[in-house]
């Protein structure tokens, strides 16, 4: 079939090419660091600090609402007009993307904490910030983690499009068939399908290394989840 | 005109017929056709699935390997397939649509508890009868949520195709960035129209759901 034939041109592409997508793997991947960077750096104590208190739940909401319906495109554009060509740009709309994620799995891992556990540490004589640190925390971490995926895997599979806009990466042979032919599209494809799959496993595997044990097997704590996860 | 006004509203009103409009409607068709295509061969999927377990694993695998091609090479790939057209588009936003939908699909018909089910058996319903009047309408909620990721998602990458050609409102952004000098009021209309779109088709699902399943209250998200 041709799909099958173009399959293997693209593995074909990344054998004869390795260095090449070397290099513009490296540069998606500290674009998209950089971007998750910030989406963490604002969501995630906004998230947190919210869901504590529980208030807000219409922003926390809201954002990723808005967030699912601003195109990567658009922000690029956007961003580009703004703060010109390169890797700047892409970064800001890239992090604005990965915000609403974040914020909303923050905020619903927080605020669904299981309310005795919360009261049996104030009756314990915690302060707030204790009960955040010792109690909240701990059992949201699974939402938490579940933002930061959601995060990661949308920001590295929306990266190519920043090709456009100067902002390097694999996105910089999606773009360019003219230059790289339908293999070259494909393998660069390939590569980011691989990076999205790593992201993702490696967050799994970073979730199961900070969960601390107790928490692990049970779900005790948070309620049932009610919103469905891209992948 | 410029390039250094932030933005043009006569531009706006000037090229409204020959640019901006035309863009929009084409946006709106592309995203028609997709999510009807989708959410019918979805709703398809999932009954089967409902009724036929071992369906709905490879189903959902296809669909998740699906969603992980990024659109942009989705695209690409598929022209030497189906060349320069709507529906080289269409056949990948189908393809997202119904990565989307199946899984709230099945999860929808899932809804009902056990008891209600036995209820319903023990009323004396047929099995069709139990799909028609208790399992769908449970469904609704889900198969709402997920019609409105679906719709918002394929506004948004509807905007991408435009990488093709002159599809939807994603075309004044790209022609745009081509230039050196991009022209900002372009970026900026089509963008707010892309935006605009998404959240207006958002608050009319959600007015839809209320309206279908006022039962369900008002939910979250």
């Amino acid at each position: 079939m041709i799909l099958a034939g173009a399959f293997v041109d693209g593995l074909r592409f990344i054998g004869d090419n390795p260095g090449l997508l070397a290099h513009k793997a490296l540069e998606q991947i500290e674009l998209s660091a950089a971007a998750l960077g910030i989406g963490l750096a604002v969501a995630l104590p906004l998230g947190v600090a919210l869901g504590h208190l529980h208030r807000g739940s219409g922003l926390a909401i809201g954002a990723s609402i808005v967030g699912r319906a601003l195109p990567s495109l658009v922000l690029i554009g956007v961003f580009l007009t703004v703060l010109g060509i390169g890797f700047v740009n892409n970064m800001v709309a890239l992090a604005v993307l990965a915000t609403g994620p974040i914020l909303t799995n923050t905020f619903d891992g927080v605020d669904r904490v299981d309310r005795d556990a919360v009261e049996a540490a104030r009756g314990m004589g915690m302060t707030g910030v204790q009960i955040l640190r010792r109690v909240e925390l701990p059992l949201a971490l699974p939402l938490l983690f579940t933002g930061l995926r959601v995060a990661a895997v949308t920001v590295v599979a929306t990266a190519p499009i920043a090709a456009i806009a100067g902002g390097g990466g694999l996105g910089d042979v999606i773009v360019n068939q003219a230059s790289y032919r339908l293999s070259g599209v494909i393998g660069a494809s390939l590569c980011v399908m691989v990076l999205s799959a790593g992201v993702f496993i490696l967050l799994l595997a970073l979730q199961a290394a900070v969960t601390p044990r107790g928490i692990r097997r049970t779900r005790v704590g948070i309620g049932p989840p009610r919103r469905k996860e891209l992948p | 005109m410029t390039g250094d006004h932030v933005f043009c509203a006569g531009w706006v009103r000037d090229h409204w017929n020959d640019t901006l409009g035309p863009a929009l409607v084409q946006h709106v068709e592309l995203t028609a056709i997709a999510v009807g295509i989708g959410f019918a061969l979805a709703f398809a999927l999932g009954l089967a699935a409902h009724r036929l377990r071992p369906i709905e694993h490879p189903v959902g695998i296809a669909a998740a390997l699906l969603y992980t091609i990024p659109s942009l090479a989705l695209f690409q790939l598929l022209v030497p397939l189906t060349g320069l057209t709507w529906t080289t588009i269409e056949i990948a936003l189908v393809g997202y649509t119904l990565v989307i939908l199946f899984p709230n699909v099945v999860a929808g018909l899932r809804a009902a508890s056990p008891d209600v089910l036995e209820a319903a058996r023990g009323m004396g319903l047929t099995r069709r009868q139990v799909l028609w009047r208790v399992e769908l309408p449970l469904a609704v909620p889900a198969i709402i949520g997920g019609l409105r990721i679906a719709v918002v998602s394929t506004i948004s990458i509807g905007t991408i195709a435009s990488f093709l050609g002159r599809y939807g409102l994603g075309y004044p952004i790209f022609a745009a960035l081509k230039d050196p000098t991009p022209f900002k009021t372009e970026i900026y209309a089509a963008g707010a129209l892309a935006v605009a779109l998404a959240l207006a088709c958002d608050a009319t699902l959600v007015l839809l759901r209320r309206v279908l399943v006022p039962w369900a209250g008002r939910g979250l998200a």
